[in-house]
Protein backbone atom coordinates (compact mmCIF):
# COMPACT_ATOMS: atom_id res chain seq x y z
CA UNK A 1 0.00 0.00 0.00
CA UNK A 2 3.03 2.69 1.23
CA UNK A 3 4.29 1.98 -2.16
CA UNK A 4 1.35 2.69 -4.34
CA UNK A 5 1.02 6.37 -2.49
CA UNK A 6 4.61 6.66 -2.96
CA UNK A 7 4.30 6.07 -6.67
CA UNK A 8 1.24 7.99 -6.92
CA UNK A 9 2.38 11.08 -4.72
CA UNK A 10 5.44 11.23 -7.23
CA UNK A 11 3.17 11.04 -10.03
CA UNK A 12 1.35 13.69 -8.81
CA UNK A 13 4.35 16.03 -8.64
CA UNK A 14 5.75 14.63 -11.79
CA UNK A 15 2.35 16.08 -13.70
CA UNK A 16 2.64 19.54 -11.55
CA UNK A 17 6.39 19.95 -12.40
CA UNK A 18 5.40 19.15 -16.01
CA UNK A 19 2.44 21.83 -15.75
CA UNK A 20 4.61 24.28 -14.30
CA UNK A 21 7.42 23.74 -17.13
CA UNK A 22 4.35 24.50 -19.61
CA UNK A 23 3.44 27.54 -17.96
CA UNK A 24 6.80 29.01 -17.03
CA UNK A 25 8.01 28.09 -20.36
CA UNK A 26 10.81 30.45 -21.18
CA UNK A 27 11.10 29.73 -25.08
CA UNK A 28 7.20 30.95 -25.23
CA UNK A 29 7.20 34.87 -25.48
CA UNK A 30 5.21 36.34 -28.13
CA UNK A 31 6.87 39.24 -30.61
CA UNK A 32 5.93 42.25 -28.97
CA UNK A 33 7.27 44.53 -32.06
CA UNK A 34 5.08 43.81 -35.59
CA UNK A 35 6.84 42.48 -38.37
CA UNK A 36 5.71 45.32 -40.67
CA UNK A 37 7.67 47.69 -38.17
CA UNK A 38 10.84 47.51 -40.82
CA UNK A 39 8.45 47.62 -43.98
CA UNK A 40 8.80 50.32 -46.08
CA UNK A 41 5.46 50.40 -47.36
CA UNK A 42 2.45 52.83 -46.34
CA UNK A 43 0.91 51.53 -43.40
CA UNK A 44 -3.15 52.26 -42.46
CA UNK A 45 -3.49 51.85 -38.78
CA UNK A 46 -6.85 51.01 -37.25
CA UNK A 47 -7.64 50.67 -33.91
CA UNK A 48 -10.69 49.39 -31.88
CA UNK A 49 -11.72 49.17 -28.20
CA UNK A 50 -11.88 45.10 -27.82
CA UNK A 51 -14.42 45.27 -24.73
CA UNK A 52 -17.28 43.44 -26.12
CA UNK A 53 -19.66 46.37 -25.01
CA UNK A 54 -17.81 49.16 -26.67
CA UNK A 55 -18.91 47.31 -29.62
CA UNK A 56 -21.40 47.59 -32.13
CA UNK A 57 -22.45 43.55 -31.54
CA UNK A 58 -20.65 40.72 -29.76
CA UNK A 59 -21.96 37.21 -29.43
CA UNK A 60 -20.66 33.91 -28.64
CA UNK A 61 -21.94 30.93 -27.22
CA UNK A 62 -23.15 32.63 -24.20
CA UNK A 63 -21.76 30.34 -21.74
CA UNK A 64 -18.14 32.60 -21.87
CA UNK A 65 -18.13 35.07 -18.96
CA UNK A 66 -17.72 37.86 -21.63
CA UNK A 67 -21.83 39.37 -22.00
CA UNK A 68 -22.96 38.84 -25.33
CA UNK A 69 -23.72 42.62 -26.41
CA UNK A 70 -26.44 44.27 -27.46
CA UNK A 71 -28.68 42.20 -25.18
CA UNK A 72 -30.94 40.13 -27.66
CA UNK A 73 -28.03 39.27 -30.15
CA UNK A 74 -28.38 35.36 -31.03
CA UNK A 75 -26.54 33.16 -29.60
CA UNK A 76 -24.01 30.63 -31.60
CA UNK A 77 -24.71 27.48 -29.68
CA UNK A 78 -25.25 25.17 -32.54
CA UNK A 79 -22.76 22.64 -32.22
CA UNK A 80 -20.73 23.86 -35.52
CA UNK A 81 -20.24 26.74 -33.96
CA UNK A 82 -20.14 26.69 -30.52
CA UNK A 83 -16.41 27.63 -30.38
CA UNK A 84 -16.77 30.66 -32.88
CA UNK A 85 -17.22 34.67 -31.77
CA UNK A 86 -18.39 37.08 -33.69
CA UNK A 87 -17.37 41.26 -32.70
CA UNK A 88 -18.33 44.18 -34.98
CA UNK A 89 -16.98 47.49 -34.17
CA UNK A 90 -15.94 50.62 -35.38
CA UNK A 91 -12.38 51.38 -36.77
CA UNK A 92 -10.77 54.26 -36.28
CA UNK A 93 -7.86 55.89 -37.88
CA UNK A 94 -4.45 57.71 -36.18
CA UNK A 95 -6.15 60.31 -35.06
CA UNK A 96 -9.09 58.95 -33.63
CA UNK A 97 -11.42 59.36 -36.42
CA UNK A 98 -14.06 57.11 -37.61
CA UNK A 99 -12.65 54.92 -40.29
CA UNK A 100 -14.43 52.18 -40.97
CA UNK A 101 -16.47 49.60 -39.79
CA UNK A 102 -15.38 45.78 -38.99
CA UNK A 103 -16.79 41.79 -38.81
CA UNK A 104 -14.98 39.80 -37.07
CA UNK A 105 -15.54 36.33 -36.98
CA UNK A 106 -13.37 33.99 -35.30
CA UNK A 107 -13.40 29.98 -34.18
CA UNK A 108 -11.26 28.20 -32.01
CA UNK A 109 -8.10 25.89 -34.28
CA UNK A 110 -7.28 22.13 -33.90
CA UNK A 111 -3.92 23.30 -34.77
CA UNK A 112 -3.68 24.33 -30.87
CA UNK A 113 -1.00 22.83 -29.54
CA UNK A 114 -0.50 23.53 -25.75
CA UNK A 115 3.12 21.72 -25.64
CA UNK A 116 4.02 24.70 -28.27
CA UNK A 117 2.54 27.44 -26.20
CA UNK A 118 -0.05 27.98 -29.19
CA UNK A 119 -3.16 28.62 -28.48
CA UNK A 120 -4.65 29.20 -31.50
CA UNK A 121 -7.92 30.74 -33.06
CA UNK A 122 -8.43 31.16 -36.98
CA UNK A 123 -9.89 34.82 -37.37
CA UNK A 124 -10.84 36.88 -40.61
CA UNK A 125 -12.11 40.56 -40.77
CA UNK A 126 -14.68 41.64 -43.16
CA UNK A 127 -13.44 45.40 -43.42
CA UNK A 128 -15.51 48.44 -45.10
CA UNK A 129 -13.80 51.76 -45.41
CA UNK A 130 -16.11 54.12 -46.55
CA UNK A 131 -13.76 56.23 -49.48
CA UNK A 132 -11.24 53.39 -49.61
CA UNK A 133 -13.34 49.96 -50.27
CA UNK A 134 -13.59 46.67 -48.99
CA UNK A 135 -11.33 43.97 -48.14
CA UNK A 136 -10.65 40.76 -46.43
CA UNK A 137 -8.05 39.67 -43.33
CA UNK A 138 -7.52 35.85 -42.72
CA UNK A 139 -5.02 34.82 -39.58
CA UNK A 140 -4.07 32.65 -37.76
CA UNK A 141 -4.38 34.31 -33.86
CA UNK A 142 -1.68 32.74 -30.86
CA UNK A 143 -3.56 33.63 -27.49
CA UNK A 144 -1.53 32.00 -25.39
CA UNK A 145 0.75 34.98 -23.96
CA UNK A 146 -2.92 36.42 -23.79
CA UNK A 147 -3.67 33.73 -21.38
CA UNK A 148 -0.56 33.53 -19.65
CA UNK A 149 -0.14 37.17 -18.92
CA UNK A 150 -3.88 38.41 -18.53
CA UNK A 151 -6.06 35.59 -17.90
CA UNK A 152 -4.75 32.96 -15.55
CA UNK A 153 -3.18 36.15 -13.28
CA UNK A 154 -7.06 37.21 -13.14
CA UNK A 155 -8.38 34.22 -12.27
CA UNK A 156 -5.43 33.78 -9.65
CA UNK A 157 -5.98 37.55 -8.15
CA UNK A 158 -7.96 37.40 -4.84
CA UNK A 159 -9.79 40.27 -6.73
CA UNK A 160 -10.95 38.36 -9.84
CA UNK A 161 -8.66 40.80 -12.05
CA UNK A 162 -5.97 41.96 -13.52
CA UNK A 163 -4.41 45.21 -14.02
CA UNK A 164 -1.48 46.25 -15.51
CA UNK A 165 0.32 46.62 -18.98
CA UNK A 166 0.06 44.23 -22.07
CA UNK A 167 0.96 44.19 -25.48
CA UNK A 168 1.18 41.77 -27.86
CA UNK A 169 1.29 40.66 -31.61
CA UNK A 170 -1.67 38.64 -32.07
CA UNK A 171 -1.17 37.13 -35.50
CA UNK A 172 1.05 34.28 -35.85
CA UNK A 173 -0.28 33.15 -39.92
CA UNK A 174 -0.79 32.33 -42.50
CA UNK A 175 2.22 34.32 -43.82
CA UNK A 176 5.92 34.13 -43.25
CA UNK A 177 7.01 35.58 -39.89
CA UNK A 178 3.68 36.02 -38.29
CA UNK A 179 1.64 38.15 -41.02
CA UNK A 180 -1.68 38.06 -41.83
CA UNK A 181 -3.29 37.44 -45.61
CA UNK A 182 -5.18 40.28 -47.34
CA UNK A 183 -7.75 39.96 -49.97
CA UNK A 184 -9.14 43.07 -51.73
CA UNK A 185 -12.53 43.32 -52.34
CA UNK A 186 -13.27 46.66 -54.40
CA UNK A 187 -12.49 49.72 -54.13
CA UNK A 188 -8.61 51.09 -54.14
CA UNK A 189 -8.22 47.23 -52.37
CA UNK A 190 -9.76 45.68 -55.07
CA UNK A 191 -7.80 43.00 -56.77
CA UNK A 192 -4.99 43.60 -54.57
CA UNK A 193 -3.38 41.49 -52.32
CA UNK A 194 -1.21 42.89 -49.13
CA UNK A 195 -0.53 41.66 -45.71
CA UNK A 196 -1.43 42.66 -41.74
CA UNK A 197 -0.93 42.40 -38.49
CA UNK A 198 -3.51 42.60 -35.13
CA UNK A 199 -2.03 43.42 -31.70
CA UNK A 200 -3.90 43.52 -28.48
CA UNK A 201 -3.13 46.40 -25.84
CA UNK A 202 -4.37 45.89 -22.35
CA UNK A 203 -4.91 47.35 -19.10
CA UNK A 204 -7.43 45.62 -16.89
CA UNK A 205 -9.08 42.12 -16.70
CA UNK A 206 -11.32 40.58 -15.15
CA UNK A 207 -11.99 37.24 -14.47
CA UNK A 208 -16.10 37.80 -14.36
CA UNK A 209 -16.48 40.04 -17.54
CA UNK A 210 -13.53 39.79 -19.82
CA UNK A 211 -11.80 42.61 -21.09
CA UNK A 212 -11.96 45.80 -18.83
CA UNK A 213 -9.43 48.50 -20.75
CA UNK A 214 -7.98 46.84 -23.72
CA UNK A 215 -7.54 47.80 -27.15
CA UNK A 216 -6.97 46.34 -30.49
CA UNK A 217 -4.65 47.34 -33.61
CA UNK A 218 -4.69 46.40 -37.15
CA UNK A 219 -1.58 47.35 -39.20
CA UNK A 220 -2.43 47.15 -43.07
CA UNK A 221 0.06 47.34 -45.96
CA UNK A 222 -1.71 50.08 -48.43
CA UNK A 223 -2.53 48.90 -51.41
CA UNK A 224 -0.97 49.97 -54.58
CA UNK A 225 -2.44 52.12 -55.97
CA UNK A 226 -3.39 53.67 -52.44
CA UNK A 227 0.02 54.05 -51.93
CA UNK A 228 1.14 55.44 -55.04
CA UNK A 229 -2.11 58.24 -55.20
CA UNK A 230 -0.74 59.99 -52.22
CA UNK A 231 3.28 59.75 -53.14
CA UNK B 1 20.66 1.25 8.68
CA UNK B 2 16.81 -1.03 8.66
CA UNK B 3 15.24 2.72 8.26
CA UNK B 4 17.61 3.48 5.29
CA UNK B 5 16.61 -0.29 4.14
CA UNK B 6 12.63 0.85 4.35
CA UNK B 7 13.01 4.33 2.84
CA UNK B 8 15.07 3.99 -0.34
CA UNK B 9 12.97 1.48 -2.07
CA UNK B 10 10.25 3.81 -1.34
CA UNK B 11 12.32 6.94 -2.47
CA UNK B 12 13.09 4.94 -5.94
CA UNK B 13 9.23 4.45 -6.20
CA UNK B 14 8.43 8.05 -5.56
CA UNK B 15 11.07 9.08 -8.20
CA UNK B 16 9.62 6.57 -11.01
CA UNK B 17 6.11 8.05 -9.91
CA UNK B 18 7.63 11.37 -10.83
CA UNK B 19 9.28 10.28 -13.96
CA UNK B 20 5.80 8.61 -15.12
CA UNK B 21 3.28 12.01 -14.25
CA UNK B 22 5.79 13.77 -16.56
CA UNK B 23 5.28 11.29 -19.28
CA UNK B 24 1.33 10.26 -18.69
CA UNK B 25 0.89 14.65 -18.12
CA UNK B 26 3.07 15.25 -21.66
CA UNK B 27 1.67 12.16 -23.31
CA UNK B 28 -2.19 13.75 -22.29
CA UNK B 29 -1.14 16.98 -23.60
CA UNK B 30 0.16 15.66 -26.86
CA UNK B 31 -2.59 13.00 -28.26
CA UNK B 32 -5.48 14.72 -25.99
CA UNK B 33 -6.89 17.38 -29.09
CA UNK B 34 -7.35 20.42 -27.01
CA UNK B 35 -9.93 22.33 -29.77
CA UNK B 36 -11.85 19.29 -31.51
CA UNK B 37 -14.05 20.73 -33.91
CA UNK B 38 -17.65 19.45 -34.52
CA UNK B 39 -17.72 18.36 -38.40
CA UNK B 40 -20.74 17.69 -39.92
CA UNK B 41 -20.42 15.45 -43.27
CA UNK B 42 -20.65 18.03 -46.12
CA UNK B 43 -22.72 17.56 -48.95
CA UNK B 44 -21.08 18.11 -51.82
CA UNK B 45 -22.00 16.31 -54.99
CA UNK B 46 -18.74 16.06 -57.84
CA UNK B 47 -18.96 18.33 -61.35
CA UNK B 48 -17.86 16.44 -64.26
CA UNK B 49 -14.82 18.66 -64.66
CA UNK B 50 -13.82 17.77 -61.35
CA UNK B 51 -14.87 20.39 -59.27
CA UNK B 52 -17.51 20.26 -56.31
CA UNK B 53 -21.13 22.14 -56.28
CA UNK B 54 -21.97 22.57 -52.30
CA UNK B 55 -25.75 24.65 -51.50
CA UNK B 56 -25.64 26.69 -48.26
CA UNK B 57 -28.94 27.64 -46.37
CA UNK B 58 -30.30 30.89 -44.52
CA UNK B 59 -33.39 30.60 -43.55
CA UNK B 60 -35.41 33.60 -42.76
CA UNK B 61 -35.62 35.64 -40.31
CA UNK B 62 -34.62 32.85 -37.61
CA UNK B 63 -31.05 32.89 -39.25
CA UNK B 64 -30.39 36.43 -38.81
CA UNK B 65 -27.56 37.36 -36.26
CA UNK B 66 -27.53 40.97 -37.55
CA UNK B 67 -28.85 43.51 -40.38
CA UNK B 68 -27.33 46.92 -40.22
CA UNK B 69 -29.63 49.88 -42.79
CA UNK B 70 -28.70 52.95 -43.18
CA UNK B 71 -31.26 55.76 -41.34
CA UNK B 72 -33.32 52.32 -40.15
CA UNK B 73 -34.21 52.35 -36.76
CA UNK B 74 -35.05 49.23 -36.33
CA UNK B 75 -32.09 47.26 -36.72
CA UNK B 76 -31.45 43.52 -35.62
CA UNK B 77 -30.74 43.04 -32.98
CA UNK B 78 -32.98 45.67 -31.00
CA UNK B 79 -31.30 48.35 -29.46
CA UNK B 80 -28.05 47.77 -31.54
CA UNK B 81 -25.81 51.16 -32.13
CA UNK B 82 -25.82 50.75 -35.64
CA UNK B 83 -23.71 54.47 -36.99
CA UNK B 84 -24.79 57.00 -38.87
CA UNK B 85 -22.16 58.89 -39.61
CA UNK B 86 -22.69 60.68 -43.19
CA UNK B 87 -19.94 58.99 -45.08
CA UNK B 88 -21.31 55.05 -44.79
CA UNK B 89 -23.91 56.47 -47.03
CA UNK B 90 -26.01 53.68 -47.93
CA UNK B 91 -23.90 50.80 -46.69
CA UNK B 92 -25.46 48.30 -45.05
CA UNK B 93 -24.70 44.73 -43.50
CA UNK B 94 -26.56 41.52 -42.96
CA UNK B 95 -24.62 38.53 -41.05
CA UNK B 96 -26.67 34.87 -40.68
CA UNK B 97 -26.05 31.50 -39.65
CA UNK B 98 -25.56 29.49 -42.10
CA UNK B 99 -26.82 26.08 -42.95
CA UNK B 100 -25.91 23.11 -45.17
CA UNK B 101 -29.12 21.22 -47.15
CA UNK B 102 -30.37 19.33 -44.89
CA UNK B 103 -30.62 22.66 -42.61
CA UNK B 104 -28.00 22.08 -40.03
CA UNK B 105 -25.88 25.10 -38.98
CA UNK B 106 -22.66 24.84 -40.47
CA UNK B 107 -21.42 28.29 -39.99
CA UNK B 108 -21.46 32.07 -39.73
CA UNK B 109 -21.34 34.36 -42.77
CA UNK B 110 -21.63 38.27 -43.02
CA UNK B 111 -22.84 40.28 -46.41
CA UNK B 112 -21.76 43.81 -47.06
CA UNK B 113 -23.34 45.95 -49.60
CA UNK B 114 -23.32 49.52 -50.82
CA UNK B 115 -25.51 51.34 -53.81
CA UNK B 116 -22.94 54.08 -53.82
CA UNK B 117 -22.31 55.65 -57.37
CA UNK B 118 -18.82 54.86 -58.38
CA UNK B 119 -16.43 52.39 -57.63
CA UNK B 120 -17.59 51.84 -54.22
CA UNK B 121 -21.07 49.52 -55.56
CA UNK B 122 -20.32 46.18 -53.77
CA UNK B 123 -21.89 43.23 -52.27
CA UNK B 124 -19.59 40.72 -50.95
CA UNK B 125 -20.18 37.35 -49.01
CA UNK B 126 -17.70 35.57 -46.27
CA UNK B 127 -18.53 32.66 -45.31
CA UNK B 128 -16.98 31.21 -42.17
CA UNK B 129 -17.21 27.49 -42.08
CA UNK B 130 -15.01 26.81 -38.54
CA UNK B 131 -14.01 23.29 -39.23
CA UNK B 132 -13.01 23.90 -42.79
CA UNK B 133 -11.99 27.32 -44.02
CA UNK B 134 -13.89 30.71 -45.61
CA UNK B 135 -14.49 31.54 -48.56
CA UNK B 136 -14.87 35.57 -50.11
CA UNK B 137 -16.96 36.33 -52.61
CA UNK B 138 -17.79 38.86 -54.40
CA UNK B 139 -21.64 39.45 -56.32
CA UNK B 140 -22.34 41.30 -59.27
CA UNK B 141 -24.72 44.71 -58.56
CA UNK B 142 -27.53 43.04 -60.48
CA UNK B 143 -28.71 39.83 -60.87
CA UNK B 144 -29.44 37.82 -64.18
CA UNK B 145 -32.81 37.49 -65.74
CA UNK B 146 -33.25 34.25 -64.22
CA UNK B 147 -33.35 35.45 -60.81
CA UNK B 148 -30.01 34.75 -59.42
CA UNK B 149 -27.13 36.73 -58.42
CA UNK B 150 -23.62 35.88 -60.21
CA UNK B 151 -20.34 35.88 -58.01
CA UNK B 152 -16.99 35.06 -58.01
CA UNK B 153 -14.56 33.47 -55.48
CA UNK B 154 -11.97 35.94 -54.71
CA UNK B 155 -9.92 33.76 -51.89
CA UNK B 156 -10.21 31.04 -49.31
CA UNK B 157 -8.34 29.68 -46.63
CA UNK B 158 -7.79 26.26 -45.16
CA UNK B 159 -9.88 23.83 -47.47
CA UNK B 160 -10.61 26.57 -50.17
CA UNK B 161 -7.54 28.05 -49.68
CA UNK B 162 -6.79 26.74 -53.30
CA UNK B 163 -9.99 26.53 -55.04
CA UNK B 164 -11.54 28.92 -57.63
CA UNK B 165 -15.24 29.49 -58.82
CA UNK B 166 -18.49 30.99 -58.85
CA UNK B 167 -21.19 31.21 -56.56
CA UNK B 168 -24.88 32.49 -57.27
CA UNK B 169 -26.85 34.05 -54.74
CA UNK B 170 -31.04 33.52 -54.78
CA UNK B 171 -33.70 34.33 -52.78
CA UNK B 172 -36.52 32.05 -52.39
CA UNK B 173 -40.14 33.31 -51.25
CA UNK B 174 -42.28 30.38 -50.74
CA UNK B 175 -40.72 27.67 -48.38
CA UNK B 176 -42.24 24.39 -48.15
CA UNK B 177 -41.03 23.23 -44.69
CA UNK B 178 -42.68 22.72 -41.59
CA UNK B 179 -40.91 25.68 -39.67
CA UNK B 180 -44.04 28.12 -39.83
CA UNK B 181 -41.39 31.13 -38.56
CA UNK B 182 -39.56 30.36 -41.57
CA UNK B 183 -40.55 33.28 -43.71
CA UNK B 184 -37.88 32.94 -46.86
CA UNK B 185 -34.61 31.94 -47.38
CA UNK B 186 -31.13 32.76 -49.46
CA UNK B 187 -30.03 30.11 -51.05
CA UNK B 188 -26.36 30.34 -52.04
CA UNK B 189 -24.61 27.68 -54.26
CA UNK B 190 -21.20 27.12 -54.64
CA UNK B 191 -19.20 25.92 -57.77
CA UNK B 192 -15.29 25.62 -56.48
CA UNK B 193 -12.84 23.56 -58.97
CA UNK B 194 -8.78 22.86 -57.51
CA UNK B 195 -5.95 24.00 -59.71
CA UNK B 196 -5.54 21.61 -63.04
CA UNK B 197 -2.09 20.53 -61.56
CA UNK B 198 -4.42 19.00 -58.16
CA UNK B 199 -6.79 17.16 -60.57
CA UNK B 200 -4.56 15.62 -62.94
CA UNK B 201 -1.58 14.76 -60.84
CA UNK B 202 0.89 17.64 -62.52
CA UNK B 203 0.46 15.73 -65.67
CA UNK B 204 -1.05 17.85 -68.38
Amino acid sequence: MKYLVSLLAGSLLGALAFLLALYYNPFAAQPTISPLSVTQDRVINLSYSAVASDGILYTDNGESIIATHPDRVADLWELAIIDTRVFVTMLRGARGEVAGIGFKISSDSESTSLLQAEAEANSVWHVYLPGKGTFLIDQSENYWTYIHDIVIPARWSSGDNWKGSFHSIMTSGPGALGIARVTGGSGEFAGQSTEAVESLTARAYSALQGPVSMNGSLAIIAPAASANSEQ
Amino acid sequence: MSFFYRVIPLFRIFVIGIFLGLLGAGALIYFAPAVDLHRQTSLISVQPNGGNAETFRINLPSDRILVGLPGVDNTIPSGMSWPSEEEFGSFQAEMFKIRDRNDVVIGVASRLASAAEGQESFIEWTLHLPARGTMYVQMDLDPSIDGYRNGVLLTGTRDFESLSGSVKEQFVADVENDDYDTQGRIELMTALVSPLEELTGGVE
